[in-house]
């Protein structure tokens, strides 16, 4: 079989392409594929900002794309086009609005997993283990009872893993 | 740098817990430096520096007491050839071997574990077992990844757990998966129906080579499509889960073949058998086709090989292979040549 697109050299390199449930489907040579490679992968980046598009109104009274990383300086209109985040400090700094994507796109908003080891992670999840505590004290000196028991499985839930990474509370 | 290209990687072995159906496991944990930018956004300098952490860390010897001794080698150094078949072996990804800058793969002895450095995240820690083992592949990452979590300060933080730089990975930053052979459910069929209630369900079904590629030779990927609000454990159960209940539909698939087109499997493997045996021109499509034929045929017992050597022949006709051990470059009819040469010989031997 000839390349469908120059119809000179032997077709090596079968595309399916899906848009809006029309399959189509192409035959190219090796030299062809490679020319138009980057009309043809599909981009998660595009994906995800389109998918943003549709989530991220406007919040109310706030405007759109002034956030900013103040550490490595990404904003999130620029996170939009790529789909990548520019460092860890993006999650603090972006929070406002990356949040609602990660809850729409991970189905939950809370981590639940391991925790490392390192010695400044099990001092950030102890100080996170102190702040949970106050805030069990204070759901339940106004009786939020419900609220304070999510609060309180999630001290537990941290106590756990620091003590599955054998270190003493 | 030489890459020791003709090593068998440890997933090639082919035995194991439902080995009839699934190929092979895959555990992906995606960590990051907390005090370095994201790969995407890193100066050359920066990368430079990401593969010294990584290569200082796999030396010390709560490291190698873990996973033996791992090597790091950096992609910058090799072939396009070399790389390529890195990908041919599900060592790297294709977008680590495309990329350009000092991105990097550190491999262990067996090639079980490979850590991609600098690619979509700083670390990419990986351990690639042959059949269903995804329990034995997560207690064999964690533990490297916990022995790495010594030395390295990964960023973290209490709320969305290990962070990275796409969304779609935070949170455990794990993506566990497995290459399930589907062809009594193709031929069936089933296998539309079969996969896509697995989407339901919050699995992603993928071809052979991950993300954006197309199932080929009715090998398929499935894997967890959510790393945030569940324990690696849920994650790890609920994939195991699915695919053993995929391997009893694909089993029952091939029970009914059996009982109702009879001959119908038996004459499918000898013509697959027959063409591979003998023939004289073979495209990789086409190669791939009749090997998912002959392994069904070595699942079902009609013939005499092992699932080792298939997987094998299954890295071996690739393109990049090919190359490599024939000794130069080839344009794609020398290939389809010398394919089909590599495999009457290789099934010659075997036989």
């Amino acid at each position: 079989m000839l390349c469908q697109r120059c119809q000179q050299k032997p077709a090596t390199v079968h595309v399916t392409k899906i848009i809006n449930g029309q399959k189509s489907e192409l035959y190219l040579c090796q030299d062809c594929a490679k020319e138009l490679e980057p009309q043809l992968s599909f981009s998660l980046a595009k994906f995800l900002s389109s998918l943003l598009d549709q989530i991220s109104e406007p919040s109310r009274g706030e405007p759109m794309g002034e956030r900013v990383c103040k550490k490595c300086g990404l904003t999130f209109q620029q996170f939009q086009k790529i789909g990548r985040l520019g460092c860890p400090a993006c999650y603090r700094h972006l929070a406002s609005q990356l949040d609602p994507l990660i809850r729409r796109i991970q189905g939950a908003s809370r981590h639940r997993g391991k925790v490392p080891c390192k010695l400044e992670n099990r001092k950030r999840v102890r100080l996170e283990i102190e702040r949970l505590r106050d805030k069990l004290q204070q759901l339940i000196a106004k009786e939020e009872y419900e609220k304070a028991a999510d609060v309180r499985d999630r001290i537990r839930y941290l106590e756990d893993c620091l003590r599955r990474q054998g270190c003493n509370l | 740098m030489r890459l020791n290209w003709q090593r068998e990687s440890r997933w090639m072995e082919g035995e194991g817990p439902h080995s009839d159906v699934v190929v092979s496991s895959r555990i992906r944990l995606a960590r990051n430096l907390s005090h370095l930018p994201f790969p995407g956004f890193m100066t050359p300098s920066q990368e430079k520096e990401m593969a010294r952490l990584a290569e200082s860390a796999i030396q010390r010897d709560r490291v190698t007491n873990v996973a033996g001794k791992l090597e790091l080698i950096p992609l910058w150094e090799l072939t396009e050839l070399e790389k390529q078949l890195l990908v041919e072996k599900h060592l790297i990804s294709p977008e680590l071997a495309r990329a350009r800058g000092k991105k990097a793969v550190i491999l262990s002895e067996d090639e079980a574990f490979s850590i991609m450095i600098n690619e979509e995240d700083h670390l990419r820690i990986q351990c690639l077992l042959p059949a269903l083992r995804l329990e034995e592949g997560w207690e064999k990452s964690d533990a490297l990844d916990d022995a790495l979590g010594e030395e390295l300060d990964y960023a973290f933080n209490e709320e969305k757990g290990y962070l990275t730089a796409c969304p779609t990975n935070v949170g455990t930053g794990l993506r566990a998966s497995t290459m399930v052979h589907l062809p009594g459910l193709m031929l069936t069929r089933q296998a539309g129906e079969v996969l896509t209630a697995l989407t339901k369900i919050g699995i992603a079904v993928r071809g052979l080579y991950g993300e954006g590629t197309e199932a080929q030779g009715n090998f398929f990927q499935i894997s967890n499509q959510i790393s945030l609000g569940l324990s690696e454990e849920e994650i790890i159960k609920n994939l195991s889960a699915a695919a053993l209940r995929l391997a009893d539909q694909e089993r029952q698939a091939r029970e009914l073949l059996k009982q109702q087109r009879p001959y119908f499997l038996e004459d499918r493997v000898g013509r697959a058998y027959g063409i591979l045996a003998h023939g004289y021109i073979l495209s990789s499509q086409e190669a791939l086709q009749l090997l998912s034929d002959l392994r069904l045929g070595v699942a079902m017992g009609f013939l005499p090989l092992t699932l080792g050597k298939i997987n094998q022949l299954m890295v071996k006709i690739q393109p990049s292979y090919l190359q490599l051990l024939y000794g130069r470059e080839m344009n794609p009819w020398e290939r389809d040549v010398y394919r089909a040469r590599l495999v009457r010989e290789f099934l010659k031997e075997a036989a």
